[in-house]
Order: structure tokens, then sequence, then C-alpha cells
């Protein structure tokens, strides 16, 4: 590992100091994923800032009436286990605990996972493999290559490496919004638009500019949040990423659909909001055939390489089973 | 390298000798003036008193180890795992995979279960650490999930074993022992490639009826 300055910060007023002292550094919350990578020496980061012992981002509200609110640095574990978003808002908190495992979790801020960095093995693997988003401009070695994991929706002919989170999914379906400090000041984000489409520079993941902190996430209250479910499919029961998920959410009237959202994860480029498919539920009676169309729906614009063709199916069928355990929670 | 006492004492053996020796000369090309100025720096910044600590080098850190105060000063690549196994000589923690995968390192930080691998040590600062050799009684009887795991042959090689047996005591004071789906849930984490599984599953149950914490 290449050797680095270590910057504490105690306060984002710190942490904004040390990212105008030092442009290049990279901020550093549970390190699961970072210190992971420089270890790879795929990141290479000449400073540090431990952002660890900012105390004031630590804590999380689920309490309000009109949203709740989630410091960058309350673990994902505590989180995953509060008794509100268990009983009010089962798909956040499915996110978050069917994700990693409970020593990861412990670990793991929301801000930083949010971040979580591709699991691509050829961004990971470093040389021999080209990667554009490792080494702007080199290439990409999945294209073409073993690319059973790979996403089908959102990738361009310089890049097709998945995001892997989860709760930016489940996020996403419930409109959440971030909290970002920055030397201008605070400005609010929505979670949707964080994560960048790759196109022709996969090397830009996110549109938070230089210097810039996700200090708080923010989910507006909702109804729709009761009867929602994070469904993943893996490879194995637990503890590994999705081949496909799906965040849903639907309310019911009169024994139609009312609202619905649908999310995607572990398919595309970054957190997928699946409009289309929401739209055609509205005012549908929900039975496993519109489910199911939905779920298609949701996959039209899928493009499929040599190994990852099954996970169209199986993304739909994963929507389709979400919107059933989703509904039977109203 | 250590400010307080030296915790390996006289027993330093020849693979830490090595180790202290290159780390040393890892930081004393250019790192070390990096230091100086770094040291100059900090001064200044300490008068306008909001600036965060900052250091080229080593860092001093103090953490407690199974009960056990250590003061020293790490290089803040280092990982926790690495801390205890080289500098301090505890062993019990593995290393597996060293990339947060399989969990053989899990080590508790504050009373919850963590990866030492993907931890830097520096994050230890001012905590206190438990791990597999903190475990027994002052008289060195076994911990209940200890005994578990020998009632239960929830072993074979014994290399996953004590992040196992780590994981476990966390997932019953946790509250997530409660069912065998939940403790499989919770102990996911954790990879057996001998395939002890059900031993472990049992043990885990067992133990957690006796801890009175499921």
């Amino acid at each position: 590992m290449r050797e680095f300055t270590l910057i504490r910060a105690r306060s984002t007023g710190q942490a904004l100091q040390a990212m105008a002292a030092h442009p290049q550094a990279r901020l550093m919350a549970g390190g699961t994923t970072l210190y992971d990578l420089m270890k790879l020496g795929v990141e290479r980061p000449q400073a540090v800032i431990d952002i660890n012992g900012i105390d004031e981002l630590r804590a999380f509200d689920t309490s309000g009436q009109r949203e709740l609110v989630f410091g960058a640095l309350a673990r994902m574990s505590d989180v995953a286990a509060d008794k509100r978003l268990v009983a009010d808002y089962p798909a956040l908190s499915e996110s978050l605990w069917r994700a990693a495992s409970q020593q990861l979790r412990n670990m793991a801020s929301l801000g930083g996972n949010l971040l979580q960095r591709t699991r691509c093995a050829y961004f990971r693997g470093g040389e021999p493999f080209a990667c554009n988003k490792r080494v702007p401009g080199s290439g990409c070695a999945a294209i073409g290559g073993i690319d059973r994991g790979h996403a089908l929706l959102g990738g361009s002919p310089h890049c097709i490496a998945t995001y892997p989170g989860d709760f930016a999914v489940a996020l996403v379906a419930f409109d959440a919004v971030l909290d970002v400090l920055g030397p201008d000041g605070m400005r609010t984000l929505p979670v949707e638009a964080l994560h960048r489409l790759p196109g022709d520079r996969p090397d830009l993941e996110t549109t938070l500019a230089p210097g810039e902190i996700i200090v708080r996430i923010r989910v507006p209250a909702t109804r729709l949040g009761r009867a929602s479910v994070y469904h993943k499919v893996r490879d194995r029961e637990s503890y590994a990423f999705a081949l496909s998920s799906a965040a849903v959410a639907v309310t019911m009237a009169g024994g139609k659909v009312e609202q619905a959202r649908i999310a995607l994860g572990g398919v595309a480029t970054r957190p997928w909001r699946a409009r289309v498919a929401e739209q055609g539920l509205a005012g549908r009676a929900l039975t496993l055939e519109t489910a199911l169309a939905a779920g298609f729906a949701a996959f039209m614009d899928a493009r499929t390489g040599e190994h990852n063709a099954f996970r169209v199916e199986l993304g739909a069928r994963t929507v389709a089973d979400a919107l059933m355990i989703a509904s039977s929670r109203t | 390298m250590s400010i307080g006492p030296d915790p390996c004492g006289p027993q330093i053996n020849r693979r830490e000798f090595v180790l202290s020796v290159l780390s040393t000369a890892a930081v004393s090309g250019g790192a070390g003036q990096a230091r100086a100025q770094n040291q100059a720096q900090n001064q200044a910044q300490n008068q306008a008193d909001a600036a965060p600590d900052t250091h080229a080098g080593s860092v001093p850190m103090s953490v407690v180890v199974n009960g056990e105060p250590h003061s020293l000063a790490v290089d803040p690549r280092t990982s926790a795992l690495d801390l205890l196994r080289e500098r301090l000589a505890l062993t019990g923690a593995k290393k597996g995979c060293d990339h947060g995968q399989c969990g053989a390192c899990t080590i508790h930080v504050d009373g919850r279960r963590v990866l030492a691998c993907l931890t830097p040590a520096v994050q230890l600062d001012g905590r206190r650490v438990d791990t597999i050799e903190g475990l027994a009684g002052p008289g060195g009887g076994l911990h209940p999930m200890q005994q578990a795991f020998i009632d239960h042959d929830a072993l074979q090689c014994g290399y996953c074993t004590p992040g196992q047996i780590m994981a476990a005591i966390a997932c019953v004071r946790e509250g997530n022992a409660g069912s065998p789906e939940r403790i499989q849930e919770y102990m996911s984490g954790n990879l057996c490639r001998c395939g002890a599984y059900n031993g472990i599953l049992a043990a885990v149950q067992q133990a957690a009826g006796q801890m009175g914490e499921a």
C-alpha cells in the first residue's frame, strides 16, 4: 500500500478544511471499501481524511412526521435494527441487513455505503486487465469478458460495471435526498442524482464536487413505506452481492394499485428507478400476470452480453415477486 | 516503535524483528523529512485552534486489548489484524482472505464485532478491543461458547474457529440467536471451508441458552 498522510477530522468544518488543504485526499468512514481497495492498489490516495470523529454525523431519527433523517456516519447495523424502520419502512431495513455481514454492517457508514465502488473483478483485479474506471482510456475487459455479474441497464461501450449497493436502491424508490456540504455551503441532492451513468467517463462515478461531503440522508415520510420490500436474489442465501434485487413499495385502493415504486439493484450501472414499470401498474389489479408484465417492462431496455442474459428474466421475476410480497404487507 | 512498555517484551521473535526493521526503513526515506515538516505544520495549526490532526509517518495511539492498555506508534497503513498479530503477538484472530470476505479475523471493538482486516489500526485509538485470547475466565475456564464448539464438534481444521466464536458471542448478545434461521443469517459472514455449519449452529443455540441473553 502506498504511504499516505492521515488527517483526523472531528467536525464537518475540519473535514472541509482538510479537503481544501489536500484536494486529492479521500474521505474514510468505515473503510470497508476504501481500505480494501487501497490494499489492492486500486485506490492510491496521497492523503486520507478519517471522518469517524465527527460525532454530529452519527445520529439518526426515524420518529419525524415529515421525514426520516440519517446522519451520514450512522452505522448500517444500527439503522437496520431501528424498530420504526422495521415496522414502517421494511424495504429500507431489509436493504441494510441483507447487505454484507453483521461485522461489516457494524463498521460501514450509510454515507460510505452509498459511495461503495463496483465489485467488477476487472476493476478490482488491477493489471493486466483493462478498466476505464481504474485507468481512464485503457479499455474495458468486462465487455466480451466474464460478464455474468455485469450491468444489463445503463452500460456504455466504455463500462458495464454494476453498482453493488442495496441501500441506495431502496432510497431511490422512496425519493430520498442528501444534504451535501461543500466550500459554498449546503445543498440538497436527490439520491437518484448522486450516481452518474458511465458514458465515456466511467471514472467519474458521482455528481459530488471536489471538497463536498455527504452529511445527512433524508427520506420523506410516506405511507408507501409499510407495504414495501427489498427483495434480493443471490448465488447463495446470504452474504453475497445481488444477481438482481428490487426495492418495491405499493399502495392499493379498491383492489387496484394506487401507486407503485420500483427500483432495481445489482443489474444496472447505478441505482435504477423503473418508472415505466411503475406507471404501467397504476390503476390495475395486482396479479401474478400484471406483476410479471411490470417486471419485464422494467427490463425493456436491457442489453445483454455473453454470460448475463439469464438475469433479464431473473430480474423481471425478482420485481414480480417483490410486488406480490409488498402488496401482502398492506 | 513502541512509545510505552514494549508489549512483546523480551519474547520478540525473528519475524517481528524483521517486520519492525522493515517498517522503520519504509518511513525513513523521505517520509522522515515529511514528518518533521508536518510537526512544524501541526504547531502552526495548533495556534489556529480548529485545525484537524495531521500525521505523515507513524501515528501515536493507545488501545486496551483484553483489558491490557498499550501505547504505541503505528504506520497508518497497518490493519488492526496486523497490529494484533505482528505487534502484540495475539495470533488468535486469523488472516484468511484479508479483504473482508471470510470473517476469520472477527474481533470485538467496544463490544461490537468487526473485521480486523478492514479496520485500520489507527481507528482503534482510544478503544477497547477483545479477542479470542481474552475469553477464558480468570481461572482459565472456557467461555460457554468455546465449550459449546467443543461439545458439538463445530470445527475440523479450526482455522475459522476464533472468528466464528467471536462472531457467535456477539450474535447472542445482539439478540440475533433466537431461531436457527436468524442464527444462520447473522453468522453468514463467517465462512467455514470444512463445512462444520451444522455443528456451529448447534453450538450457538446451546451457548445462547447458557449465556442467558438470547
